[in-house]
């Protein structure tokens, strides 16, 4: 066990690197002077030379990059260019937010994913199964930013029973939560579905019907249990997902959170933010991967052994 | 695994293809999504001839109203007719879907031909790369590349293409190692067919099916993430009628306006969703070949 976890943490590390290494070459990328984008566009040439040294722009190429980590790693990321304030602050005062959001989206999208997928899976064929499929299928072509305006018309607007956006009090987390958590709770639902009838018809689920249990028991202790394994799987993908998703999300509800912080950046070319906040999202993508498959080692004793 | 079913009729010879339209002409739905693409597509080519009025072509004695005769969608800030600006953003939602999936699956398809028959190095640096990419969701891969680019559509084409190379470069490396093993191309190569040939003449078109199913369901996908990335202002801009732009002007006229939001918006969900419809069927009548 300790065994593979050493390994699979040891597999991350080249990922890693190469994360650091894309946010890194990043900027230098980008056509034209990466010491005049940082500066910004209202910079002089002082201030241009002044970024230009700060940041050892004039150094060799592995002196810079030994250089980037170390302060990474110290997490001074810079400065803003459009707020002015340390690029820290500015994730900082983001994070919560969308952390907020993300949680409450994932963990109504799981509870509805899953019960549909069990009630369809269970009763193959009824309305609940039918319809559940339908929202499925359509989840994944509906325009999520589309059915946020779409609410935002119906419960602010017309109704005036919820706040267009921000981030204030329970209400406010209605809409983006339901929106952000729409799309996996479809994928959910399906997933957790094919899981079931795959599970359904293991000889295991066949014995303890067998021998007379009761169906409940059959269904959750023994079908269920197993089924859960793959949908761990994509509970974590999913939420790796949704964060990308709460980039749109955030910009329709107003939501002062990380994605919106990105959208806002990249449309100011503020390139510090930019930089930070591209090597913060692959960061998590990174660690949730590596957080499933520890977790999916935990339940599945398969996988660990090979 | 359950290809026994469908293995009923071995005394019959079809072509593949007259096997495959055999299958595909039952799958209604697929059938009826495919026609709405079709339509969408004429509408889109036709756009001068169809359309009522000019894309840019403002009515200031029309400004904001509600669906009527005259202007079937209504029209928007600038009294211009929505339905036609619709039909002539088909034109760039649909050019944009088309192009990014034809740039990326190109890219993928060649990826996985190469590290599926070649094998060693090359293979595992261009998988790993794959589980990179696939890591993460498209949107933010997308806005990772228009960051660098700049905002604009013709970047979005770039960005939304990257997030496709990982899939087809899967897919094709699969069929690959498969096709490779195969008797036929085992005596291609045995009557000293060169590499080049092998792969792309032997090997290619037994991947084709799944490539094809796949087309089909990315370029749903792409339409949405395009739409996404002009809707937060980081692909078309204002003056454009792509339909996501169309959406982010509609967002300040809730409620006064909602035809601005209704119609591009159902124009983005029908689309998508014929495509992924038409994906499906697809993918069910190809079956046989794919698992």
């Amino acid at each position: 066990m300790l065994g593979y976890f050493l390994r699979r943490l040891g597999g991350t590390i080249p990922v890693l690197l190469a994360v650091s290494l894309f946010a890194f070459g990043f900027v230098r990328l980008l056509p034209g002077d990466p010491a005049r984008l940082i500066a910004g566009p209202d910079a002089t040439l002082q201030d241009v030379q002044a970024v230009r040294e700060r940041l050892g722009l004039d150094q060799p190429l592995w002196q810079q990059y030994v250089r980037y980590m170390a302060s990474t790693v110290r997490l001074s990321l810079g400065t803003s260019a459009r707020s002015g304030q340390p690029v820290l602050t500015e994730i900082g005062e983001r994070f919560m937010p969308t952390f907020n959001l993300s949680v409450v989206a994932m963990v109504w999208s799981c509870i509805v994913g899953v019960g549909l997928g069990v009630l369809s899976g269970v009763k193959r064929g009824n309305w609940i199964d039918q319809g559940s499929m339908v929202v499925a299928v359509s989840g994944i072509s509906f325009p999520s930013f589309w059915l946020g305006l779409l609410l935002i018309d119906l419960c602010s607007v017309r109704l005036g029973w919820l706040p267009t956006g921000g981030d204030h009090d329970w209400k406010s987390y209605v809409m983006p939560a339901f929106t952000l958590g729409l799309p996996a709770a479809a994928v959910m639902a399906r997933f957790t579905r094919s899981a079931f009838v795959e599970v359904a018809q293991e000889d295991y689920v066949r014995t303890a019907r067998s021998k007379g249990l009761p169906e409940r028991v059959v269904i959750w202790r023994h079908a269920f249990r197993n089924a859960l394994i793959p949908v761990l799987t994509l509970a974590g993908l999913q939420f790796g997902f949704l964060l990308g998703g709460a980039i749109v999300i955030e910009t329709v509800f107003s939501w002062p959170g990380l994605g919106r912080l990105l959208v806002e950046s990249v449309s100011y070319r503020d390139y510090p933010v930019i930089q930070a906040e591209i090597l913060l999202f692959s960061t998590e993508f990174v660690l949730i991967n590596l957080l499933i498959d520890l977790l999916y080692a935990v339940v599945n004793p398969e996988i660990r052994l090979r | 695994m359950s290809a026994t079913t469908a293995g009923g009729r071995a005394g019959s010879i079809h072509s593949p293809l007259a096997e495959f339209w055999r299958r595909f002409r039952r799958k209604h739905i697929a059938l009826v999504s495919g026609a709405v693409i079709l339509l969408l597509v004429t509408a889109s080519v036709a756009a001068p001839l169809i359309a009522p009025y000019g894309p840019a072509v403002p009515d200031y004695n029309n400004v904001l109203a509600g669906p009527s005769l005259a202007h079937l969608c209504g029209t928007d800030t600038f009294g211009r007719d929505i339905l036609s600006r619709i039909i002539w953003g088909g034109r760039i939602s649909l050019s944009v879907g088309f192009i990014s999936v034809a740039l990326g699956g190109l890219v993928g398809v060649v990826m996985g031909l190469v590290s599926g028959y070649f094998g060693g190095l090359i293979d595992s640096f261009s998988m790993r790369l794959c589980d990179v990419l696939l890591a993460f969701p498209g949107i933010l891969l997308a806005i990772g590349v228009v960051a660098v680019l700049g905002p604009g559509i013709d970047n979005v084409i770039y960005a939304v293409a990257v997030f496709s190379v990982p899939v087809f470069a899967r897919l094709v490396r699969g069929s690959t190692l498969a096709l490779k093993q195969t008797l036929y191309v085992q005596a291609a190569r045995s009557i000293g067919v060169s590499r080049f040939k092998l792969m792309f003449q032997h090997i290619l078109p037994g991947a084709l099916p799944a490539v094809i199913v796949y087309f089909s369901l990315r370029i749903g996908s792409s339409i949405l993430v395009a739409a996404s990335l002009s809707f937060i202002g980081l692909g078309a801009q204002p003056p454009s009628p792509e339909w996501g732009a169309m959406l982010a002007d509609g967002r300040s006229y809730l409620g006064v306006a909602d035809q601005m939001t209704l119609f591009p918006g159902l124009a983005i969900f029908i689309t998508a969703l014929a495509f992924n419809l038409l994906g499906d069927g697809l993918r069910d009548a190809l079956d046989q070949k794919l698992r």
